[in-house]
């Protein structure tokens, strides 16, 4: 078969530029799949991520044309056969080499997290849970943590508020913690606060770019503003909490 | 001249080596009993080839099905192994598995529920009863997520990412660490510790058709191997029946058994549900020998027998390595394997969504209405680290090993369903062994020039002035090793692999790495070439040593089970002089109320009362 035009950004965190390479096809391949090839027989030395190459692990995050993708779910067949397919890093992300870059931030925001605080199993040390009350719960660990979810996200990449806000990532994070069944902690505080929650101005970025189809901003970061408005400004609320003493924390 | 003090210097009690389902189960074990304990995984945290099980953790807990309980698991274990399982490991595997996955739950895994709201469980090949905890086909990411987020909760407990052993370090002859190097930036780093625990998983990349990821190359069994530990009954390579095909950059990508324990059928290019010609007469008492009684175990009823796609995995990939091989293949050199004549749209949607996905994004196929090519790949080695059934200590004081490294639990074929549960049951298991080990222990010595040794041998690879590509080396090998090590084996063609693999051997001494050392590719595959020779050395020198077929290893020379090899398992191990030692050893007999569950007939085990 035809070979196709590549170009992928090459360098490190002092600097870089992008190397064009022709890359021999054949039925089916993806993006990485090129990137296979180019390391094989062009450049050894060509750092990227990848584990599973079926999209379940969410290792080959990169931009494919500017897009984030995952580089093993890119079929090169939807790019027409003219067009030079350019492969970068992530931009949110500070870059290692090549099409690695540095994702540390986010296993940061994980560990922040207060984690599930499960109430004690029945009497005949099962936990009853039914199939309705656990779908949506189950649709956020669907979650791969490629991070192209905060690769995009406006708060993380334009602004470079990794100080204020986890990213969509993290905030279907909380919602499956706080939407679990079996979950006794409380969280809402710390997603106002330490969180962030009020950053995200809903331009549905992520939901776009998810792989797994995780409906992000409406199944859990619009609920999870929400309870935090519920619990910091809902007016019947705050009479309520002044003639009772009971304060929002 | 580089010296010790200058490399950076970690120490724990105990090294975990592997970030998979065994590796954090183990880790956050031997954190809560208090130690310091250090991870180190190749990959990102949570990117382990666990994330990649998709069809479920086997456990009898009795949810789908009250007759259901460990005998019965066990017993099946054992069938499905070819009696070549070590009894106690398989004791173990069945009575604690279901503690093991409650406990899962506590840590926030959320497994489809039954009707009464339990843990649902499904239906898998070789498994009497639907046993299988499962999230739709995503199981090993809730596995693995779920310890995953307890670990960085986990006081004592520290995981060192993007991490590769070059070399365990001993003092004497116990372990006392490991030198590795970081990859994001080529940097050596030295680990000491009392224990290491390895739970490397397996060693597929040597074959070219895999559902295995990069980073299986075998370290595990390589690093015990040079450490001193035996290995055994490496012959046994479990071909998963149903890889995809089509097209060739997803050639040997899993494709879950799931889908038949959902009631999908393999179907020849004829049309042929070719399954019911090759049941073994073993399983024959317990497998439906009609299409309409087959139909009627799919409609839910219970005096219904088994179809006979649901059969082990060994004998369905033979079975569908016999159809292409007769010429009733599929266009691509597979078979169909069809969900969409079975089940729903929604139905299949909701309990096989990432199939879905996967088959439409690369394959361009949708599975509700069309059926899947595939065929067999790669998938799993029953053999591994020769262990102490309780501790999981290898033969080297301080070092164990868990999960697929660990060899004896499923004998000559493991059954679908049984690796997650094995990764949470001895990855604990393995840690409690570690900490008593590490309690009484004194710390080790360091010896330098082990560590100045393994160093250089890696820096050498990118001083040299010219070289072989490590790429092409690894291609050779998995030529050779799929063509001669595959499914069906032959004397000539076994050592036509030793021949290749001792020249593959010559060449890979001689390999460079162009550029720096920083998140080099080229050289972290140059240095993973050692341990998958050697990895594929005892595979080979195992499958021409054993003179039958059982399970993952059928020789076209030796037809058949042959009870005299039952009783005796392969062991390799590093000779005095440098070679690979070879050697049947004896096994003990079984206890025999574990023999006795074994042989006993369903009746004899159903039921609450042998709970």
């Amino acid at each position: 078969m035809a070979e196709r035009n590549f170009r992928v950004w090459r360098g490190d965190a002092d600097g870089g530029e992008f190397v064009n390479y022709k890359v021999e096809m054949e039925p089916g391949m993806v993006v990485l799949d090129a990137i296979h090839r180019i390391q094989t027989h062009q450049a050894n030395d060509l750092a990227v991520r990848w584990n599973c190459k079926a999209g379940k692990c969410g290792s080959c995050s990169c931009e494919v044309n500017g897009k984030p993708k995952l580089s093993c779910m890119t079929r090169v067949n939807d790019y027409a056969p003219e067009e030079t397919i350019t492969v970068q890093p992530l931009k949110t992300f500070p870059i290692v080499k090549d099409l690695v870059t540095d994702v540390s931030w986010n296993y940061e925001q994980k560990a922040k997290i207060q984690p599930l605080q499960p109430r004690p199993r029945e009497a005949d040390g099962t936990h009853r849970m039914q199939q309705e009350d656990v779908d949506r719960i189950q649709e956020f660990r669907k979650c791969i943590e490629c991070f192209l979810c905060q690769d995009v996200c406006h708060v993380l990449r334009n602004q470079d508020r990794k100080d204020a806000f986890v990213g969509p990532r993290f905030m279907i994070h909380l919602a499956q913690l706080e939407m679990h069944p079996l979950d006794t902690a409380d969280r809402i505080p710390a997603i106002k606060n330490e969180y962030g929650s009020g950053l995200c101005n809903i331009t549905r970025c992520c939901t776009d770019v998810c792989p797994e189809h995780i409906g992000i901003t409406d199944n859990a970061i619009i609920p999870l503003k929400e309870r935090v408005v519920d619990r910091y400004y809902d007016p019947v609320m705050m009479i309520w909490r002044a003639i009772t003493g009971a304060g929002a924390k | 001249m580089l010296e010790v003090k200058e490399l950076q210097r970690v120490d724990h009690d105990v090294l975990i080596i592997g970030a998979g389902g065994a590796g954090l189960r183990a880790a956050i074990e031997c954190g809560m009993a208090g130690l310091s304990t250090g991870v180190i995984c190749k990959s990102l945290l949570g990117k382990a080839h666990t994330v990649m099980a998709e069809g479920g953790m086997a456990a009898a807990m009795g949810n789908a099905d009250a007759r259901d309980n460990w005998k019965i698991h066990f017993r099946d274990t054992m069938r499905g192994g070819k009696f070549l399982n070590d009894w106690r490991m398989a004791e173990h595997h069945a009575k604690e598995a279901p503690a093991r996955v409650h406990e899962l739950e506590d840590w926030g895994a959320v497994f489809d529920r039954t009707k009464e709201g339990l843990i649902s469980q499904r239906n898998f090949g070789g498994h009497r009863y639907p046993r299988l905890a499962h999230v739709g086909d995503r199981t090993g990411l809730e596995l693995i997520r779920t310890l995953q987020d307890r670990a960085v909760h986990q006081p004592n407990l520290k995981v060192h990412m993007e991490c590769t052993v070059l070399d365990l370090i001993k003092d004497g002859d116990r372990i006392a660490g490991a030198v590795c190097y970081w990859r994001q930036t080529g940097r050596f780093v030295l680990f000491t510790a009392k224990a290491v625990i390895l739970a490397t998983g397996g060693g597929g990349k040597s074959w070219s058709i895999t559902s295995n990821s990069w980073e299986c190359t075998g370290d595990g069994y390589a690093l015990a191997y040079e450490a001193g530990a035996e290995l055994v009954d490496m012959e046994f390579t479990q071909f998963h029946p149903t890889g995809m095909v089509w097209p060739p950059s997803v050639k040997g990508t899993l494709v879950t058994e799931g889908v038949r324990g959902e009631g999908g059928i393999l179907l020849n290019k004829d049309g042929d549900r070719f399954m019911f010609k090759y049941v073994p007469e073993k399983f024959a008492k317990e497998t439906a020998d009609t299409v309409e009684e087959a139909q009627r175990w799919l409609d839910g009823d219970k005096n219904a027998r088994r179809p006979p796609e649901l059969l082990t995995r060994d004998v369905v990939a033979r079975s569908i390595n016999a159809e292409v091989k007769a010429g009733r293949g599929s266009p691509h050199g597979g078979v169909f394997l069809d969900i969409a004549a079975r089940r729903s749209p929604e139905y299949i949607k909701k309990k096989l969504p990432s199939m879905y996905h996967q088959f439409k994004e690369l394959a361009e196929l949708d599975i509700t209405k069309d059926p899947m090519e595939v065929g067999p790949t790669c998938h799993y080695f029953m053999g591994g680290v020769k262990v102490d059934p309780d501790s999981q200590m290898s033969r080297v004081p301080g070092l164990f090993a868990a999960g697929e490294v660990s060899g004896g639990m499923h004998g000559a074929n493991r059954l679908g369903g049984n690796s997650l549960s094995d990764l949470i049951v001895f990855g604990k298991l393995a840690g409690d062994g570690a900490v008593a080990y590490c309690k009484a222990t004194a710390t080790p010595k360091l010896d330098e020039e082990q560590v100045l040794t393994s160093v250089r041998r890696a820096t050498a690879i990118l001083n040299r002035e010219t070289g072989e590509n490590p790429y092409l080396i690894h291609e050779d090998l998995q030529k050779s090793m799929q063509d001669n090590v595959g499914i069906i084996r032959t004397k000539v063609e076994l050592e036509t692999a030793l021949t290749d693999l001792e020249a593959l051997g010559a060449r890979a001494a001689k390999v460079k790495a162009h550029g720096t050392s920083q998140y080099n590719a080229g050289w972290h595959e140059a240095i993973d070439l050692r341990a998958m020779l050697i990895v594929s050395e005892a595979v080979t020198r195992g499958a021409l040593l054993r003179e039958e077929s059982r399970g993952g290893h059928t020789r076209d020379d030796f037809a058949g089970e042959r009870d005299e090899w039952v009783k005796v398992n392969v062991v390799s191990r590093k000779g005095a002089d440098g070679k690979m030692e070879m050697e049947s050893v004896v096994r003990p007999p079984g206890p025999p109320e574990l023999v006795a569950i074994a042989n006993a007939t369903l009746e004899e085990l159903e039921g609450k009362q042998n709970g």
